[in-house]
């Protein structure tokens, strides 16, 4: 979880069984031409709660419906999150198109609450092969989406490249775009955007939280432990100063007090020092 | 510039990790306006270390961001990469 609050997104390789992907393409590529069709295979109603989303018989259903799936939604949008959309994002052998960077929808709201966005490549994806771009890190900042257009590259970003099976989630925030394919396979890939319906607060495996869990004074110029998340909170993406780095550390904080419940808590006592000194002029 | 030549614009864009235009460029974008006639940027990430070595290659500054003064309640949140420096290079190119 702290590497997700991190990172904004944790990677699942060959989660899915063969068997699974195997029977996906046909059902994405009818959801593909018929959904915007007067008949054939439609998605799911805006707010249809996940577990009434693609009955059986249905490849997607089957896949949103195995128990390490549901672990990983359980974990981070709660037991009974609904549909936001989906969509099946093709890529053609040999296409050429870069999709520029952004995020989806619009500029969110700054509370801590997020979505997440499951990514299901049911093929594999060679390197350079239409994988989507994405920058890891980038996912609690306040942009608009289409502001992100101009950056062509930035150091650290990463390509899907993968097995088939392999599920990327995404915290709704995070910077990404679709890529060429110069490959000679066609690029299939399922991307489904849920929203928790209860406050995301200790829904993981959390019994272990008390002895990873770092004090408030856990601070890099005075005293560490290691074996805390304050560690992983620490990790420093290769594009950010050091000014980007210590606020993304305040922002993963805010993130961090909403998922554990702990308002109180701190990673080198950004917050803790000025919420203790502004207290002092409340009083 | 002859008659029998026209002149094109290079354009690269390049964001640094510091506000310094000798800071590692940690982004980049390179836009060309003689349609791939001409050489571009070095075909390694990134295409120069720093905004100097661009300089250096015989880029010419164009713009860089400003320092703008922090608005109330934004002092900690991050947005778009802050450190902008735009270059051109001018082309000659035979009608």
């Amino acid at each position: 979880m702290a590497e997700f609050v991190t990172n904004g997104v944790l990677r699942f390789d060959e989660i899915v069984p063969r068997d699974i992907n195997e029977r996906a393409v046909p059902e994405l590529e009818r959801l593909k031409n018929e959904r915007f069709a007067p008949d054939g295979l439609k998605p799911p109603h805006t707010g249809t709660p996940l577990d009434d989303c693609y009955p059986d018989p249905s490849v997607i259903g089957e896949y949103l419906r195995l128990p390490a799936i549901r672990g990983i939604i359980e974990s981070l949008v709660g037991p009974d999150p609904t549909f936001d959309h989906d969509f099946t994002h093709f890529i053609d052998a040999g296409a050429t198109d870069v999709q520029p960077l952004h995020v989806d929808a619009v500029t969110d709201s700054p509370d801590a609450t997020f979505d997440i966005q499951l990514f299901w490549f049911c093929n594999d994806v060679e390197p350079g092969e239409g994988g989507t771009r994405y920058l890891p890190g980038s996912h609690l900042r306040r942009v608009r989406s289409s502001g992100l257009d101009r950056y062509q590259h930035i150091t650290g970003e990463q390509q899907v490249a993968c097995k088939a099976g392999t599920v990327f989630v995404f915290h709704h925030g995070l910077w990404h775009a679709g890529q060429p394919n110069p490959g000679p396979k066609h690029r299939w890939m399922h991307k489904v955007r849920l929203n928790p319906t209860r406050p995301q607060v200790r829904l993981w495996d959390t019994s272990d939280l008390d002895d990873v869990q770092n004090l408030p004074t856990d601070h890099v110029f005075a005293r560490m432990d290691h074996s805390t998340i304050a560690d992983t909170l620490r990790t420093f993406q290769p594009w950010l100063s050091v000014t980007e780095y210590r606020n993304e550390q305040m922002q993963r904080v805010a993130l961090w007090r909403y998922l554990s419940g702990d308002p109180k808590y701190d990673v080198d006592h950004y917050r803790t020092r000025l919420e203790q000194r502004s207290a002092l002029v409340e009083r | 510039m002859s008659s029998s030549t026209v002149e094109r614009q290079q354009v690269l864009y390049l964001w640094m990790q510091g506000s310094a235009l000798d800071s590692p460029v940690i982004g980049w974008a390179f836009h060309d306006g003689t349609g791939g006639a001409r050489p571009g940027v070095p075909d390694v990430d990134p295409p120069y270390p720093t905004g100097v070595a661009a300089l250096v290659d015989g880029w010419m500054l164009l713009q860089s961001s400003q320092l703008t003064p922090l608005g109330a309640g934004q002092e900690h949140v991050n947005s778009y990469l802050e450190h902008e420096f735009v270059f051109e290079r001018r082309i000659l190119l035979d009608r």
